[in-house]
């Protein structure tokens, strides 16, 4: 399973590299969607530095669509989803070769956002490894509830507009764990982000296992 | 030996409509099958059925000793698909599809190198073209590329829907060869084929077996061939079900020479 999983991530990974989706618009998109923020509460820094962390993670979760929309892409072009379906791989490595694959283009992404806010709301990068815990464990939550729903909405005639409407909601509990966390580090008491934390790891645990099972169903009802 | 296909009443369904509607068909070891009908009669539906794509819903369908009412994903590492579309990544060049495929399939990474190189030189994906990107290709390369991943696979079983579309002279010459080497290494091979008209059989097929409307039905007998070159006998046509409709009675399909039997369900 583990060795599809790589196969699988190293594929999509690859296809990331060379069609450069994830470089030219969802980084631009997410970056765009920070600054409008900035426009909408206006220049003043004393309010916009306690809602940085809310923006930021509000600006990942709507690049998660775009992110997993692509993901699912690729393998709707000249069918290339049947191809994984009879390739041999396992249903399992390919839903968590898809999810890492997204991880690491969410990272980067989360990445470049952290410095957005830091020059662009004035953001004190205090309790660095509760950021970065943050991004790790919610990046996986993210990515393993997105690909369950991008493979229940990849069959679907109107999936441009279903995938959000199936992933948002669910993902809510991700986006208060990780904003309430990256608060906690903003305000410099980092030590009180540990139940949030914790939150977000049962997610991410909770929808990797979904993932894991559902996954080979999903893709053949797909 | 036990048939590498064996359908009895197999039934499939896109959402309420029969795509198969009670095909019943036995394709034995190492045959090769040509599968005629016109557009809708169910040849796409029974390969994607026998390679697990598509859910059966009632009959039985045992491929390759795996009934696929019971488990539709164990017989596709030993079935090779050739559909309409490539299945194909456009972004990766041909080479790196090909690798990704050998890989998905379970060999070893020099495995896989090997095969994929072995695969495009048989079907002439050779100079810039392994490095090309798909997306590049023309739509008879690609075609190629699609061929040479099934190639490389090896399998027990190859399903080809309509392969020589899309293909040259030269390159319709290499798949037949390709096929003709199936069999020899003890693969079967069930194919349809648009290219070669509805009522020809495919020259190396040892029997046509007629499709419509989501059945097999009877071919109608040869015009005024009864024997090969070789002497061996065309068979005769048996009588048409009942209830199986009859698209091809006023434009009856020809069985070639090459053809041998006709399978009625």
């Amino acid at each position: 399973m583990l060795r599809d999983a790589a196969l699988v991530c190293g594929k999509d990974l690859r296809i990331e590299l060379r069609s450069k989706i994830g470089l030219n618009q969802v980084a631009p998109f997410a970056a765009t969607v920070l600054l409008l923020f900035g426009l909408a509460l206006g220049p003043n820094r004393q309010a916009l530095q306690p809602a940085a962390a809310a923006l930021f993670w509000i600006a990942v979760l709507l690049s998660v669509v775009l992110a997993v929309q692509r993901s699912f892409a690729v393998e709707s072009a000249d069918s290339a989803r049947d191809g994984l379906r009879l390739s041999g791989l396992d249903p399992a490595g390919i839903f968590l070769g898809k999810g890492a694959a997204i991880v690491a283009q969410l990272l980067a992404l989360e990445a470049l956002l952290t410095v957005g806010v830091a020059l662009l709301f004035g953001a004190q990068l205090s309790g660095g490894l509760v950021l970065l815990g943050t991004c790790v464990t919610a990046s996986i939550g993210l990515a393993a509830v997105g690909v369950v729903y991008g493979v229940l909405s990849s069959g679907a005639r109107v999936k441009e507009t279903l995938l959000p409407l199936l992933l948002l909601p669910v993902a809510a509990p991700v986006l208060l764990g990780a904003t309430k966390a990256w608060d906690e580090a903003l305000a410099g008491t980092p030590g009180q982000a540990g139940v949030w934390l914790s939150l977000l790891a049962v997610f991410a645990v909770a929808y990797v296992a979904v993932g894991s099972v559902a996954f080979g169903p999903l893709l053949e009802g797909a | 030996m036990a048939p590498a296909v064996s359908l009895r009443d197999a039934v499939a369904l896109a959402g309420r409509f029969p795509l198969l509607a009670g095909v019943t068909l036995d394709v034995g070891e190492g045959e090769i099958v040509h599968l005629s009908g016109p557009n809708g009669a169910g040849k796409s539906s029974l390969l994607r059925l026998c390679c697990g794509l598509l859910p059966l819903r009632s009959g039985s369908a045992v491929v390759l000793g795996h009934d696929l009412a019971l488990d539709r994903r164990a017989v596709r590492l030993f079935v090779g698909y050739l559909g309409h579309e490539s299945f194909l990544y456009d972004e990766l060049t041909v080479e790196e599809n090909l690798r990704f495929a050998m890989r998905a399939s379970g060999s070893d990474a020099e495995e896989a190198k090997r095969r994929s190189q072995v695969a495009m030189a048989r079907l002439a994906l050779s100079g810039r073209l392994p490095a090309t990107p798909v997306a590049k290709l023309s739509a008879g390369q690609r075609r190629r590329a699609a061929l040479a991943v099934v190639v490389g696979r090896r399998p027990r079983l190859w399903l080809l829907d309509e392969p020589h579309a899309g293909l040259d002279h030269d390159a319709r010459v290499v798949l037949d060869e390709i096929i003709s080497e199936a069999r020899a290494g003890g693969a079967t091979v069930v194919l349809s084929s648009h290219e070669l008209g509805e009522s020809d059989a495919h020259p190396l097929a040892d029997r046509v077996v007629h499709l419509a409307g989501g059945r097999v039905v009877q071919a109608p007998p040869a015009t005024g061939a009864v024997a090969d070159d070789a002497g061996r006998p065309v068979a005769a046509p048996a009588a048409r079900p009942a209830t199986a409709p009859a698209p091809e009675a006023a434009n009856p399909p020809r069985l070639t020479p090459q053809s041998e039997a006709v399978h009625v369900a």
